[in-house]
């Protein structure tokens, strides 16, 4: 198989994209305990991704005039793709990732109500030279693995969200429920932990929670934005009851506040959400399924563990990413390709794997569509629905017809690796598995694609056969149902 | 890179089993409007007061819509004046309205109202679907394209533990694609459909990931041939234009699936929703004029008698619009089945919007249900599809059922 141990293997696919070359030399000598603190720890590196878009020896991008990944969305979908690929910050990345698809925030009815620049600049806008807030993925990067009830603070007021969930008609007038239910239903306790009277509560807490515009604001301007305001006299300022505790001493109650005062009603309640002993554990299942198993049910143990370390630390990410990265469950063999791909993770791998030799990111675009998750417009608010889900005919032959595309794109430095290592057709399919890193095969399989190598005339390594077979092999590999787990 | 497509017809054994599993090729096309359509401007009950008084902004005037008589309840009602295509069905006598379906304590949650709808079960959000249940009843081993979804993931209706619906959802780029040409890309679709084939024993996740890829591969040429379909008929633009066509060119093809999955979204209005016009008017325009183009398409083929569609929504919304000008989540909806054996007409009662009213819930802030929509499902089953509902839907729920067949 590859040239990492089966454990730095399974750790950087799960905690990261998979390795490339480089990343296999800089994780050969580690052992997992280092190669964790390494992934975690990665402030210790600078943050220096976006400042190699461009270079010849890495993935390419397109765009029609200046790269705009702050204003244009399709730019932002290429940076982030870049990110994912060359990042070495992996953990931060995957993150990231984690963050979009559990506060998912779609792209197309932010730019229906304030057009394509401002919806991408809310989304993506990396703050340097452009005047603004920064866009949401952003703040998930600043956050990936930060204080839970800070980012959920951060959320309520990030401008996408706001604008998302309809905060901007949030008026003690007439309260508008959006963002009060899905703050308890998606981002904290889940379904089944708070009434319909809590949702109306919530939505009154929120009253006022508004966005304005920049002085002279016009939306087709690129130093335009839009950022946080509280109007307090859209709050409601009477007393909140809830059926969970809000504060320590188990009061159920946020009072009465003067309107000057009433921001202080969603601080408490987010605080007292992000410590509720359900959101722990619902964050802890969550991560039991992105990051070690998807056909497992989470065991009561990791769950309850997990929730301890979010609860001990005050609602710190990062010891319960540490936590479940370290644990008996996650190194297990019986857990190694036990999740599915999710489609921004098949195409990195794989590009990571294969090569990205002149290799443009806008061609990765129809592919992602077409597999179900186009970055920056998940389906609703609930984000993709994960696992199995992402495996229908439509999107089966996605896949498969992406590993054909890139196949295709990689041709020569596919011919040029099996060239010395390819003298049989079995020493080509090992060659390859020491590039690529599917699950394990079955015999049939396995002389499937020994069969495929052959099936133009007997094994001769000659510059033709390489050229076809090579691709075609790669191909097989990367569309095979072995490659589709993680 | 070239584009593998087999010029081989189906194999026999399928074609056979497609006819052996009816007798006529009937064709049940659903629709499901995504986020919770607001019924109340769907089918507009404009003579009652309160419907104007509930919603100062987003009320459809009444000199607006589109006449389509008195229900039962004595209550006259109209269309959205958007629905031009859907009021020409209704005034042949081929559109049924079923007001005020739901069920008993309905959820307001996008994702478990969903859910209930699919499994047709209001106490459970998970299992098999209801459509998916159906298909499992059909003999063994059953056609790969049975049931032909629209849409990108397959949807929870459509889930079951035994058959495998296609995702289809753009059919002109549903080919195998190759870095290589000619007997080199054959080899290689050929290697693939060997590899996919695997058993995966001890791997139940890998074997599922198979057994997908292996109905994709079975059903390349099949659905090449809906491509090949010229239509009568323009359909609109845009992915819901797309997938009628689709599904008229299978129907009209003969491809013999039985059930057809479409989906649009967008109907989750909870601000800035127009009357008339707006976004509300949007998306009514876009689905009258998609359904009527692929009724009229149909009908000029001649295979008007052998489709049904039916159209629903997770929920509808609330009575009183809110400070968005829009509307938040609410209970009971409209259903709508049209085709050529459908008796068209009003079905159920409207609600009475007066707050107090027994026909409303919530304190008056939502339309109670009337008609269980699992009885809606019952008559689908059994006087269309030709089997019986009553194990697919764990209950007999015929009684009560509007009689659009």
């Amino acid at each position: 198989m590859s040239q990492l141990s089966p454990q730095i293997d399974h750790l950087l696919r799960r905690a990261g994209f998979g390795a490339s070359p480089a990343d296999v030399e800089t994780f050969r000598n580690m052992s997992p305990g280092a190669a964790v603190a390494h992934l975690v720890d990665y402030e210790a590196r600078p943050d220096d991704v976006d400042a190699r878009i461009g270079r010849m020896d890495h993935a390419l991008v397109a765009t029609r005039d200046l790269f705009s990944p702050d204003t244009d969305i399709e730019d932002a979908r290429q940076r982030w793709m870049f990110r994912m690929i060359h990042t070495r910050r992996p953990l931060q990345e995957k993150m990231a990732l984690f963050w979009h698809n559990h506060f998912a925030t779609a792209y197309s009815k932010l730019a229906g109500d304030s057009g394509a620049t401002q919806a991408a600049k809310m989304l993506a806008h990396k703050p340097g030279t452009l005047r603004g807030p920064q866009g949401q993925i952003e703040l998930f990067r600043q956050y990936a693995l930060g204080n839970y009830r800070n980012l959920l603070l951060q959320v309520a007021r990030d401008p996408a969200m706001v604008l998302w969930l309809d905060g901007k008609t949030n008026t003690k007038a007439k309260p508008q429920e959006n963002f009060g239910r899905e703050v308890m239903e998606l981002f904290t306790v889940g379904v089944g932990h708070y009434t319909e009277a809590d949702v109306y509560a919530a939505a009154r807490v929120f009253t006022g929670w508004n966005l304005r515009r920049s002085d002279g604001y016009r939306s087709d301007d690129i130093n335009a934005y839009q950022e946080f305001v509280f109007n307090a006299d859209q709050h409601d300022t009477d007393a909140k009851t809830f059926s969970f505790p809000i504060y320590s001493n188990s009061n159920r109650t946020i009072p009465a506040r003067s309107e000057s005062e009433g921001m202080q009603d969603g601080v408490d309640l987010i605080t007292a959400l992000a410590q509720h002993p359900e959101t722990g554990r619902r964050l802890a299942r969550k991560f039991w399924q992105f990051f070690i198993s998807e056909i497992h049910a989470p065991d009561p143990a990791f769950v309850e563990g997990a929730a301890a370390v979010y609860r001990q630390s005050g609602t710190e990410i990062a010891p319960v990413v540490q936590y479940t990265l370290t644990s008996s469950w996650f190194d297990h063999p019986s857990m190694r390709y036990a999740r599915y791909s999710w489609p921004p993770e098949f195409i990195v791998r794989a590009v990571k794997e294969v090569g990205w030799q002149d290799f443009s990111l806008d061609k990765v675009r129809a592919p992602l569509a077409n597999m179900g998750m186009l970055l920056f417009e998940p389906p609703n608010v609930g984000g993709w629905a994960l696992g199995s889900n992402w495996f229908s005919t439509g999107t089966a032959l996605a896949r498969t017809n992406f590993a054909a595309m890139l196949a295709a794109s990689q041709k020569t430095s596919l011919a040029a690796a099996l060239e010395t290592t390819g003298t049989t057709p079995q020493a080509a399919l090992a060659a390859m598995l020491e590039r690529l890193t599917p699950a394990p095969f079955d015999p049939g399989p396995q002389q499937a694609m020994l069969s495929y190598l052959v099936a133009g005339g007997a094994w001769t390594g000659s510059e033709a056969q390489l050229n076809t077979r090579a691709a075609g092999l790669a191909r097989l590999l990367v569309g095979s149902s072995e490659y589709q787990l993680v | 890179m070239a584009a593998v497509t087999l010029g081989l017809a189906a194999p026999p054994f399928l074609s056979a089993i497609a006819q052996a599993q009816g007798i006529r090729s009937r064709s049940l096309v659903v629709i499901y409007l995504g986020g919770g359509n607001d019924s109340l401007n769907t089918l507009v009950s404009y003579q009652d007061p309160n419907y104007y008084s509930r919603r100062p902004t987003i009320a459809v005037p009444a000199g607006e819509v589109l006449q389509v008589g008195t229900d039962a309840g004595g209550r006259t009602l109209g269309l959205h004046p958007r629905l031009e295509g859907l009021h020409n069905i209704f005034n042949e006598g081929r559109l049924a309205l079923v007001q005020r379906t739901g069920y008993p304590n309905s959820s307001r949650s996008h994702f478990e109202a969903t859910d209930h709808w699919s499994t047709a079960n209001p106490q459970s959000a998970t299992g098999p679907g209801w459509l998916g249940r159906y298909l499992d009843t059909l003999l063994r081993p059953v056609d790969a394209l049975a049931a032909w979804n629209t849409a990108g993931e397959t949807p929870h209706a459509l889930l079951s533990g035994q058959t495998g619906v296609p995702s289809i959802p753009n059919a002109s780029t549903y080919t195998y694609a190759s870095p290589n040409r000619g007997s080199a890309a054959a080899e290689e679709r050929a290697a693939a459909q060997v590899m996919a084939a695997n058993a995966a024993a001890g791997r139940p996740h890998l074997a599922l990931v198979n057994a997908t890829n292996r109905a994709a591969i079975e059903t390349l040429d099949r659905v090449a041939q809906a491509t090949t379909y010229t239509p009568t008929v323009t359909y609109p633009n845009g992915s819901f234009g797309l997938a009628l066509r689709t599904v008229a060119g299978a129907i009209v093809r003969g491809i013999g699936s039985r059930v057809f999955w479409v989906q649009t979204s967008g109907f989750d209005t909870h601000a800035q929703q127009g009357a008339s016009g707006g976004a509300y008017g949007n998306l009514m325009g876009a689905l009258g004029d998609g359904l009527w183009s692929f009724y009229s398409d149909v009908r000029n083929q001649g295979l008007a008698n052998d489709t049904t569609v039916i159209v629903f929504s997770e929920f509808g919304r609330r009575i009183s619009e809110n400070g968005s000008r829009g509307t938040d989540h609410g209970a009971a909806g409209v259903m709508m089945a049209l085709g050529g054996m459908v008796r068209g007409g009003l079905y159920g009662t409207a609600a009475s919007l007066a707050p107090g009213h027994p026909t409303l819930e919530n304190s008056s802030g939502d339309v109670r249900y009337e008609t269980d929509f699992r009885s809606v499902y019952a008559r689908l089953l059994d006087q269309w599809l030709g089997v019986n509902s009553v194990p697919i839907l764990n209950g007999d729920f015929r009684a009560g059922a509007p009689a659009i067949f």
